[in-house]
């Protein structure tokens, strides 16, 4: 359950450097590629919901338009604010787009996943994974890099020594803030599952059959849908996407915390805001759905992994789109809300769930015993705490009324 | 690769590092802007992880930049911004009085002898060194440094961890009740918040 990748187990030579110089090379590659893609789907799609046309001027279906647009960033004119602190400003569009790419690094992205091969695949006699970098911390890297992201969007309202890049980069951090806790425990559930922390034991966890034989073995379904449905919406909301996208809320903010920036740095923040949410959709898919992992049909086995990878992909890209399209934005003390009283206390009754079930599995003790228990003292705790609300908003609302009288 | 061999690894990372930390803690000692200060705080934070990454403790590398540098570092420059305190002091006006000025040359100093002294009584051996491998603390490569830290966190050190929970409960706690508004018929308002009407005469 604890393999490094296997190409680190020999000799380090020059063969295995330049098979890491390319697997960083595809790596970049394709998500930069994967992001042109997604600029182009997003804004065709929208067209396409809201009944538009949009992009449809260079190439065919307008698909070239991404880097019509990216040639056009280049060459506008970069401004400086006058107030704005100038080393900061010139550092946060990287800030924001360094830990985006460095996501990517640890997305298994293909290997077939049987027992036998393990998801190692020969290449030059060397034997390794589709992945750029196996850590056994790939889950808190991830993590990590998102919780850095924070610094890139921070920083960056708050250089530009004006009042709306402030306000937008104050919402930004309380929501990034308040929605990585969320995150991170509905990710407890997987890595409790998988017993590691590195994403390629957690696709080998998921290969095979399971369930009858007919359902596959995804985190999905045996973690119990829920900590999947708070991973997506927290996701949702750490993106800062529609419809948690307050940070950039047009009609109050101007354009939130990068309405100062201009030219390629502004194309900087365009470009990680792109990109992460093509990671997070490789995230989820890695996480919940088996990344690469499937069966395999005709032709070379190897083809597979890509296809399967690629094709989740593509559908939460569609439904961060989707999203996009249909919902309208929250109220800022309905996202707070919505991530402190609601998807906060979910995730952690439902890891403690998982964690008795687990114990309750490991000592051979009566599961129904066990999960009647827990969901007893996980009703007793709802029970406190919607107590502990409807208390405060009583309170709150006694006070506004003493106000008003006033 | 050839133009690596006999240059010890560990050493270059060890020695970046270092670099990277120093250069981060002098930064946020000698900016006047806190801003900048809390940033090289950042850049500290980060040399420490991979000092811990070179001494194979995978998890506290996460683990220090996801707390320290993800959200306490966040939360110090979230005040910052909120209070408006962003901007450079001009230290020579408000400048350290009395016994000030020395007490913290001493007591940098008496910080700075501590390590050198523990450097100089292990012979020099103050990095890379790991204690004799016991059964118990011995690290190896079949089990992840994740498994061996949650096991001897809760057995052997089961009762300091408990605590130091209590510790943090009590903190939260205590920060709710400060953040509370008291509502009492002795009350007093303060007269700069509430509206002038209020204010006595």
């Amino acid at each position: 359950m604890f393999a490094l990748d296997p190409l680190f187990s020999g000799t380090f030579d020059g063969a295995v450097f330049l098979i890491v110089l390319a697997k960083v090379v595809i790596a970049f590659a394709l998500l930069l590629v994967s992001v042109l893609f997604m600029i182009w789907f997003e804004r065709k799609l929208h067209a396409d919901m809201s009944n538009r046309l949009g992009p449809n001027r260079a190439g065919p279906f307008g698909i070239l338009q991404t880097l019509a647009d990216g040639i056009k960033f280049f060459f506008k004119e970069d401004l400086l604010p006058d107030r704005a602190d100038k080393r900061i400003f010139i550092l946060a569009p990287f800030l924001s787009l360094v830990p985006a790419f460095l996501v990517f690094s640890v997305i298994p992205l293909g290997g077939v996943f049987t027992a036998e091969k393990q998801g190692i695949v020969t290449v030059f006699g060397r034997e390794t994974y589709v992945q750029l970098a196996d850590p056994p911390i790939g889950v808190l890297l991830i993590l990590a890099c998102s919780s850095i992201a924070v610094y890139g969007v921070m920083l960056a309202g708050w250089s530009s020594g004006s009042k709306y890049p402030l306000l937008g980069s104050v919402r930004a951090t309380a929501q990034m803030v308040s929605y990585e806790a969320a995150l991170g425990l509905s990710v407890i559930a997987v890595v409790m599952l998988a017993g590691s922390l590195s994403t390629h034991d957690m696709v080998m966890v998921q290969a095979g059959e399971g369930f009858g034989g007919i359902l596959p073995r995804w985190n999905l379904i045996a973690t119990g849908v829920v900590p999947f449905v708070i991973f997506v919406i927290a996701g949702t909301a750490e993106l800062n996407r529609p419809p948690f996208d307050l940070v950039e809320a047009e009609q109050e903010l101007v354009g939130g915390f990068h309405t100062e920036y201009s030219s390629i740095r502004f194309a900087l923040f365009f470009l990680a805001e792109f990109m992460n949410t093509v990671t997070m959709s490789a995230i989820i898919v890695t996480l919940f759905l088996g990344g690469p992992a499937g069966p395999t049909f005709f032709g070379p086995a190897l083809m597979w992994g890509p296809i399967w990878f690629a094709s989740k992909l593509f559908l939460f890209l569609f439904m961060f789109v989707w999203l996009r399209a249909t919902l309208p934005r929250f109220r800022y003390d309905q996202l707070m809300d919505l991530g402190w009283k609601v998807l906060i206390p979910i995730s952690l009754g439902w890891m403690l769930l998982l964690a008795s079930l687990n114990v309750a599995g490991d000592a051979g003790w009566n599961t129904f015993v066990v999960a009647g228990a827990a969901v007893l003292i996980g009703l007793v705790a709802y029970l406190m705490l919607a107590g502990a609300i409807a208390t405060s908003a009583r309170r709150r609302e006694q006070a506004e009324l003493e106000g008003s009288i006033r | 690769m050839h133009f690596l061999e006999g240059l010890a690894p560990e050493l270059v990372v060890f020695v970046l590092a270092g670099l990277v930390c120093i250069v981060g803690a002098l930064g946020v000692v000698l900016n006047a802007n806190p801003v900048h200060a809390a940033l090289s705080l950042v850049a500290t934070l980060f040399g420490v992880a991979v000092l811990f990454l070179a001494q194979e403790a995978n998890f506290l590398a996460a683990v220090q930049i996801i707390v320290y540098a993800g959200a306490i570092v966040v939360l110090f420059l979230f005040v910052l911004m909120l209070l408006g305190i962003d901007r450079a002091e001009d230290l020579s006006v408000d400048a350290l009085g009395g016994g000030q000025r020395l007490a913290a040359c001493i007591l940098g100093v008496g910080i700075l002898a501590l390590p050198l002294l523990a450097f100089a009584s292990t012979g020099g051996e103050a990095t890379g060194a790991r204690p004799p491998a016991t059964a118990a603390n011995a690290i190896t490569k079949t089990t992840p440094d994740i498994a061996q830290l949650g096991e001897s966190l809760f057995t052997t050190y089961l009762f300091a961890f408990e605590v130091t929970s209590v510790l943090l409960v009590i903190a939260v706690v205590g920060a709710v009740v400060l953040a509370r508004k008291v509502k009492r018929a002795d009350y007093v308002e303060d007269p700069l918040t509430s509206p002038p009407s209020e204010v006595p005469t």
